[in-house]
Order: structure tokens, then sequence, then C-alpha cells
């Protein structure tokens, strides 16, 4: 019998998932389309003026991109726990913060990356520059993750609670703020000509230090919804 | 060896149990016994580290196991009231992936005779959504087939199981306990390994 090193139980983890979410596409899609319509709206609501529209492009896409990733969050654990594969999980014999991080970049796969691919095609119905483009994308690379990671910490909190989803936006949405500060920032300062390097940075920062805290801190949050 | 001195534990301000004394050597079956709501399922949860005593300690091989934590969970093997296997997979992939949360791989081949000394022949591929309740509780016991954890904690193993496969478990116990395994469990109907003698643990 192989015993399995921590690495092997972290891409089991993410592969695990990734797999349920291919045999259950409807619940990734229906984020991904979230993203679209929010995004599609508004040009349609503001009308067709295009310095309004180029100048609300990157915050209008960066807080549909912020209530799309609320979505999925309630289900992040939800399903491990209803059927006790979390149970399961937390007698694994490695340590639980690296399953949490498998969960995590699992969750972001499916809810982040497809929403920092498909914005650039959003983009263009605000008449963005190209640059513009390219800086979204970026910066939505890197900040996507700080949402699935926050987000893990206030699903494990709420876990198991009555009202969950809503509780969980309520609760992670304000942490989110930097994030959507220093992302529409980001492309902000390229339309004006400006540096986007400390905006980035900025994210790049967030990102590493969530990664460095939140899988422990949600490991800690589910063994306590676990009792 | 497993020892519990003095545990104690509570849900909400209701005192489940207290002062529970027992040890549990090799090759030892105990059934844990008790009327509904009298801590049996809380019992084991706390034996798995779910739910932290409110006083007392629980030693393996003489040592805290919540000191040992990894290392305790290693050598343990929860079966819970709820199946921990995945509508969405297959019995294989749903062996396989369960095995890996334990931390050990296991190929198809010893996956699949699992499955068949189960009783789950040529129902190996198909997603456990088309299973029966019972097929399904085959399923998550096919666990105990693969892994080498010494305890095994089954909270209600027999549930939604015919006879055929209450004589299975009591077989599959009986190998766990020749090679030295420990075993507790709960259970409603009688569940007797032939040769070794079950304590019993009565909670009031």
């Amino acid at each position: 019998m192989n015993k399995l090193s921590l690495m092997g139980l972290f891409g089991l983890v993410v592969r695990r998932d990734l797999l349920l979410a291919m045999r259950r596409r409807a619940d990734v899609l229906t984020t991904l389309i979230f993203f679209v319509m929010v995004v599609s709206l508004f040009p349609l609501g503001v009308g067709p003026e295009m310095d309004m529209l180029r100048k609300m492009a990157s915050g209008v896409v960066w807080v549909a991109a912020l209530l799309a990733s609320m979505l999925s969050l309630p289900r992040m654990f939800s399903a491990d726990h209803a059927d006790g594969t979390l149970e399961q999980m937390m007698l694994a014999p490695q340590s639980l913060s690296v399953l949490v991080l498998g969960k995590i970049v699992a969750h972001w796969m499916l809810s982040g990356l497809p929403l920092a691919l498909i914005a650039p095609v959003l983009g263009l119905q605000f008449d963005m520059s190209p640059e513009a483009l390219w800086i979204l994308v970026l910066a939505l690379l890197l900040g996507t993750p700080v949402l699935s990671m926050i987000g893990a910490v206030g699903a494990a909190l709420t876990l198991g609670l009555r009202g969950g989803g809503v509780l969980v936006s309520l609760l992670v949405l304000p942490l989110c703020i930097p994030v959507l500060i220093f992302g529409a920032g980001a492309v902000e300062a390229v339309t004006s000509g400006m540096s986007v390097a400390s905006n980035l940075a900025f994210l790049g920062a967030f990102m590493l230090f969530a990664l460095v805290f939140s899988p422990f801190v949600a490991a800690q949050a589910l063994r306590i919804s676990m009792e | 060896m497993l020892e519990v001195a003095n545990l104690a534990c509570s849900r909400g301000d209701h005192r489940l149990f207290s002062g529970l004394t027992f040890s549990l050597h090799p090759g030892e079956i105990m059934q844990v016994q008790g009327a509904n709501g009298s801590g049996k399922t809380s019992l084991l949860r706390t034996l798995c580290g779910f739910i932290q005593p409110d006083e007392g300690d629980i030693l393996w091989n003489g040592k805290r196991a919540h000191d040992l934590g990894e290392d305790y969970y290693a050598e343990l093997l929860y079966l819970g009231h709820l199946n921990a296997i995945k509508d969405e997979l297959n019995a294989l992939e749903n062996l396989q992936m369960s095995a890996g949360m334990a931390g050990y791989t296991v190929t198809e081949q010893q996956a699949i005779a699992a499955l068949r000394r189960m009783g789950l022949q040529r129902r190996e591929h198909l997603p456990v959504r088309v299973l029966s309740q019972g097929q399904r509780r085959r399923v998550a016991l096919a666990r105990l087939l693969t892994g080498d954890a010494h305890l095994w904690i089954l909270d209600e193993p027999l549930t939604a199981l015919d006879v055929g496969a209450v004589g299975l478990m009591q077989e599959l116990i009986g190998e766990h306990l020749s090679k030295g395994g420990m075993t507790i469990f709960t259970t409603h109907q009688p569940l007797q390994v032939a040769g070794v003698e079950t304590r019993q643990l009565t909670l009031s």
C-alpha cells in the first residue's frame, strides 16, 4: 500500500473537485453566465455613451466579478459537509490546511479563472483599449484568487447555518473591498497613462498574504463548524 | 492501545456522560450501548476528535491523541451515519478518492477486488446515484477492506444492510481483530464476531 504525500493529497483534492464540477456543469456555468449578464446590463441601461462607458468599465467588471464569485461560495464546503466527506477530510493523516488549499485552488479554477478569461470579451462592450483589457485580465488573475481565499474562510464559518448563503456574502464582501479598489484602480491607471505597477503589486501582496493565512484560518473554522 | 480516562462530554448544557474510563487492547471489540440520545455517537465523535471533551483524556499507545494529531488519524478509520460518498462519482472512483483522503493510494485492481467482496459485482462503474441505500452503504464499507488502520470506529455500520452483508461485516471485523486490530462500534442490531467476546459499554 502506497502512502500519499502532501502534494499527492493536494493534487487529489483538486482533481476530485474538478471531476465533480465536470459532472455537475450547471453550477459552474451559472456563475459565468451571471457575470456576463450583469456586465452586459450596464451598456444597455446606461446607453451608448462611449465616454461614460469607458470610464465605468473597470469598476463594473470588478463589481460583477465580486458578486459572481459570491454565488458559488456557499457551495464550497456544503456538499462535502452534507454527505460526510468533510468528516473524512478532517481525519486525513495530513494537514487539513493543505486539503482546504486544494479546495480553494479548485474553486478558483472553476469560478475566478473563467471570469478572468471571459472579461476581455465583455470589456469590448465598454470600448476599452487593448492595453486596458490586458491589465484587466492580469488584475483579475491576481485578484480573484484572493476572493476565493477570503471566501473560503467565510464559507467555513457559516457552514451548516440556516441562510448561510446570504450571510457569507455579507461577511466576505466588505473584506474584498481592497481587492476591488486596487483591481479597478489598475485599469484606471493604465487608461489615464499612469504606472500600474503599484496597483498590481498591492494585488499580488494581498494574494500572498491570503495564501499564507486563509487555508489555516479556514481549516480552524471548519473544525469549529464540525462540533 | 486506546485508553480513555475520566472522559466527560456535553452537548449544549446537557451533560451526556462523565467519568467514562475504559481501555481497548489489540484484538478487542467493544459495543457502545445506550438509549437514543444517550451519547453513543457523541462518544465516537469525541474519540475521532470532532468534539472536544469537557474533561478527561484519550490516549493512543500512552500518548494523548490530541497531541499526536495526524499520527493518530493515520491509525483510525471512522465510518459515521453519513456514507461520505459522492453521487456523481462511480463506486470505483468513490473508493479511490476516500482512500486518498485517508492518506494512501489503491490500484484499480485492489479497489475492484474490495468492491466485489462487498457484493458489488458489475456495479463498479455505475454512478452511486443509481444504487440503492444498502448498496451505497456497501460502497462506504469497502473502505474497511483497503486501509490498514488499527482502530475502527463504526457508528451504526449495519444500517440499510441485508442479512448477507451483516454476515460479511462480522467476517470482516473478525479478520481485522485477528490481525491485531481494534473495533469500537454502536448498533441496534445483533452483531457477534465468532470466537471473540464483545465487550459492552453502556451509557445511561
